[in-house]
């Protein structure tokens, strides 16, 4: 193991640690807290993957976090499995869904692309508000022998809520920098650069694509279930909501860093802090947001972490190949 | 009926592509020997890039026949043409500028060749070797000046291990002695028997390399032969060369 590769090992191990152990020395409103912005960073490690890597501009990623969301409710609710145990069939449930609208969706390119999830997403939505046995448009909640199948107390319940959430985050990112060092990595890295070149020198883009699409979503749809499993409750509006999971997504992304993998934790450490000190000020906090991003992108395409790449030459989680080494 | 010897590195017969009512080529048709080396030359706009993209597959004909060292690859896309051996450098470069120079040419190498990054890397490494950027290795290739981002260009597509090498305007832009430098560079790869086709504005360079030379006008092939011929064809100067040039 090289000595880069033993820092980053050692770092995601430390901050696995810690947060592991959060619940020892953290309140409740902190755990949630810290819980929320696990789920948020696995959401944004995963649309940077797609966006800023694999160059899919998709703003209908809430299609899989509500796909995930309802495969938790239905698969205890009406087929009486146990939570966890639906967690594998969110992922291959949204992977199927994913292939399926790739059918379609790969046909169109840029902004095209975008409106084509986008559209999708919603027609997803209104399956779901359409099917009375799911709760129809006013959502379904887990019932309380659910619930309780999770843990028995309510603290024990949270905990694990708050465990799935951090292995979820720390998972995620670990894995895309697996991804990312590996030889599909480079064809990934290769396509977020120059795709005209990419191809001209044997990448097979439009694989890497679908496999990217899908991976995505199945690990998206994962996500959501578990968050789901946070909040006990899934309704579409909730479950498929743009702002939650695709807007929100898209500004930490954008603003830590875009075709970074950094960009993913400096974006999520951003956007909470902003919204955990602003969120009194109503309008004001949206306001804020949309400033932020402006500035942000006016100054560097690569986002906050782009500029720290640049000026400081940093690299939290190093993904270049030497020729001496 | 095609040829198909393995004798002729590049064969094409008829090749058409049409942007709606502009046709970019024109039933053109060429052939190169092994180990050879063409020249193509022609007016801007005469379908020169267009015929490159037909080549490597970036762009797909409307119709004709194409074969690489007697194997039909007509149906081949990009990628599967740079397996087959078609490498080519881009007139404007293209690098992977997030990447260092070293990265850019590991993945041609890694994915031109089908092999896995461990075993890509030494071909990177003799690729940049050849062309002299192994000492900017680990340098940003955004950051790399024009000469080596061309340089570059060639590292990428040498570290694909190519049988036919598609060079596009590499001289241009460049100094007096940067482009011999070039020259010199391409003879080499040319030497150790890669058949190569070169579009290029710059004559002089051209004429150092090549043993043939394609006219491309509007689309159509108007002339091919050995350079000595091609620059006294009145036709050919008359439309492309002006008259001072043939004196020189």
């Amino acid at each position: 193991m090289s000595n880069t590769t033993l820092r980053v090992v050692l770092g995601l191990t430390v901050a696995a640690l810690i947060l592991a152990t959060a619940p020892l020395w953290a309140g409740r409103a902190d755990l949630r807290l810290i819980g929320e912005m696990m789920s948020y960073l696995a959401l944004a490690v995963l649309w940077n993957l797609l966006a800023g890597y694999a160059g899919l501009m998709s703003v209908g990623q809430h299609a899989f976090v509500g796909l995930g969301g309802y495969v938790l409710v239905i698969g205890t609710v009406s087929m009486g499995l146990p939570p966890l145990a639906t967690l594998p069939i969110a992922f291959v449930v949204a992977g199927l869904a994913a292939a399926a609208f790739a059918l379609l969706l790969f046909r169109l390119v840029g902004a095209y692309f975008a409106i084509g999830t986008w559209v999708a997403a919603e027609s997803v939505a209104l399956v779901f508000a359409g099917v009375p046995a799911w709760g129809g448009g006013a959502g379904i909640s887990l019932p309380a022998d659910v619930v309780r199948s999770i843990a028995e107390t309510r603290e024990m319940r949270e905990f694990v809520v708050y465990w799935l959430l951090c292995g979820l985050g720390i998972g995620t990112l670990s894995a895309a920098y697996t991804l990312i060092r590996s030889k599909p990595g480079l064809a990934l890295m290769a396509l977020r650069d120059n795709p005209t070149a990419a191809v001209s020198v044997g990448v097979n883009i439009s694989r890497i694509r679908f496999w990217t699409y899908v991976m995505v979503a199945a690990l998206t749809s994962v996500v959501g279930a578990i968050i789901f499993l946070q909040k006990l409750r899934v309704s579409p509006q909730a479950a498929f909501s743009l702002q939650d999971w695709t807007v929100a997504v898209i500004f930490i992304v954008v603003i830590g860093g875009i075709g970074r993998l950094e960009g993913a934790i400096v974006g999520t450490a951003v956007y909470f802090l902003l919204r955990e000190t602003l969120s009194g000020y109503g309008v004001f906090y949206l306001i804020v947001l949309g400033v932020v991003a402006i500035l942000v992108v006016s100054f560097s395409g690569r986002g906050i972490w782009g500029l720290v790449e640049r000026h400081l030459g940093w690299s939290l989680l190093p993904t270049g190949r030497r020729m001496s080494a | 009926m095609i040829e198909t010897s393995p004798a002729t590195a590049l064969h094409a017969i008829g090749l058409n592509k049409s942007y709606g009512a502009l046709a970019a080529t024109r039933d053109v048709s060429l052939s190169v020997p092994a180990g050879s080396a063409l020249g193509i030359i022609g007016p801007n706009g005469a379908g020169k890039t267009t015929l490159f993209n037909l080549i490597t597959g970036a762009v797909r004909a409307d119709s004709g026949e194409i074969t690489l060292f007697g194997e039909d690859i007509a149906r081949f896309d990009a990628r599967r043409r740079c397996l087959a051996g078609i490498a080519r450098s881009f007139q404007v470069p293209q690098p992977f500028t997030g990447l260092t120079t070293y990265e850019n040419a590991l993945i041609a190498a890694a994915f031109g060749r089908a092999l896995s990054e461990k075993a890509a890397r030494p071909h990177a490494r003799e690729a940049l070797e050849r062309v002299g950027l192994a000492r900017k290795a680990d340098m940003p290739a955004g950051n790399l000046t024009l000469l080596d981002r061309k340089r570059l260009e060639l590292a990428r597509a040498l570290a694909t291990g190519p049988r036919l090498l598609l060079l596009d305007e590499i001289a241009g832009g460049m100094t007096e002695a940067e482009c011999s430098e070039l020259v010199e560079l391409v003879r080499e790869i040319r030497d150790a028997g890669v058949t190569i086709v070169w579009i290029e504005h710059v004559l002089h360079a051209l004429l150092k390399v090549v043993d043939r030379i394609l006219v491309l006008d509007f689309g159509k092939v108007i002339a091919e032969g050995p350079p000595e011929t091609i620059l006294r064809d009145p036709h050919v100067t008359s439309i492309y060369l002006g008259p001072e040039e043939i004196q020189a």
